[in-house]
């Protein structure tokens, strides 16, 4: 499996891959030093980070557990977060629904740089396909990585903010979507959807906007496609 | 134990929220207009969450220093930059910033 996905996996790819890993390594430690200064022992975030596998409603739920918020609230505060994972599998989804082991590994896998790598390939489902298992297997292993080193070592790490590690993130994700913002339709529906989103941050839980971003999708509702669009 | 508990249920539930999206999909035929807005759906929220994230940090203004760092990787990216040089330059605007004292 890896060694065909090596051979399909091309220059351009693998680096792309390696700068979001170094991202991720970053984000790792981060979340295993704060489980661990919050007296979360190593083995649990380890247990979390490989079977939630989904970074921000980690540090939710743990910083809500271990503030006395409780399970009830620690938990739903997780999951919504995690709901928008339901477009990015509708989205996506095609690429790993082929065989069961593939459906079953490839839906935990799913996650928002999958969603945003396995997009930006377009109409090519092979590249689709080969970026989509690349980036997951490869942030698996370095989420994991990193949440041992955080957990055991964090306290020895400098501050990933004065770095200004904390934009690499999010500029991956936005360069990610950049070539599907291209289309004017989606980049109109996208604008919308985030001026709702932030604008709705102020008074919903986290999670929640980025979900009602979606509603920005009526200007592409509204508006029949015009031929040539999507390619231009 | 609360915790394990919290992990367990995390880790359920955030696996059936991951395979409803493709058994949503499987449901309701689509049409390629659809596709098209479904597709553009998992962009929208993406981008969404791009700048929520970058405009607030804990539910306040995050400062100017990180949307100006996403903004310079945001403008490169669409210059076709590779991604390195878009996190690079990204993570090192918002450094720079912070070392100037801009928070």
């Amino acid at each position: 499996m890896l060694t065909s996905l090596l051979r399909h996996a091309d220059r351009a790819l693998l680096r792309d891959v390696a700068a979001l890993a170094a991202g991720i390594f970053v984000a790792a430690i981060s979340f295993g030093a704060i489980a661990s200064a919050q007296g979360v022992p190593w083995w649990q975030s380890s247990a979390m980070s490989i079977l939630v596998f989904a970074g921000a409603s980690q540090f939710a739920t743990v910083g809500i557990m271990t503030t006395g918020g409780g399970l009830v609230a620690g938990v739903a505060a997780g999951l919504i977060l995690n709901l928008r994972h339901v477009p990015y599998g509708m989205a996506v989804g095609e690429v790993y629904w082929t065989s069961l082991r593939s459906k079953l590994v490839g839906s935990h896998l799913l996650i928002d740089q999958t969603t945003a790598f396995a997009l930006a390939a377009g109409d090519d489902r092979r590249r689709a396909k080969t970026a989509f298992w690349t980036v997951g297997i490869t942030l698996f292993l370095v989420w994991n990585t990193g949440t041992v080193v955080g957990a055991l070592a964090g306290q020895f790490i400098a501050d990933p903010a004065t770095l200004g590690l904390d934009a690499a993130l999010p500029a991956i994700l936005l360069a990610l979507v950049v070539p599907a913002l291209r289309d004017k339709s989606t980049l109109a529906a996208g604008v919308v959807g985030s001026a709702i989103a932030l604008g709705t941050s102020f008074f919903l839980p986290a999670g929640v906007p980025v979900l009602l971003a979606l509603l920005g999708l009526v200007v592409m509702w509204r508006r029949p496609t015009e031929r040539g669009e999507a390619t231009a | 134990m609360m915790m394990l508990a919290a992990i367990i249920a995390l880790a359920v539930g955030t696996y059936l929220i991951r395979i409803s999206g493709p058994l949503l999909h499987r449901r309701i035929t689509l049409s390629e207009r659809t596709e098209k807005i479904v597709k553009a759906g998992a962009t929208v929220v993406l981008l969404a969450l791009t700048v929520v994230s970058t405009v607030l940090v804990d539910g306040a203004w995050a400062g100017w220093a990180l949307p100006a760092g996403v903004l310079v990787g945001g403008v490169l990216a669409w210059r076709r930059a590779p991604l390195a040089v878009v996190v690079i330059a990204a993570a090192a605007t918002t450094a720079l910033l912070r070392l100037a004292g801009v928070a």
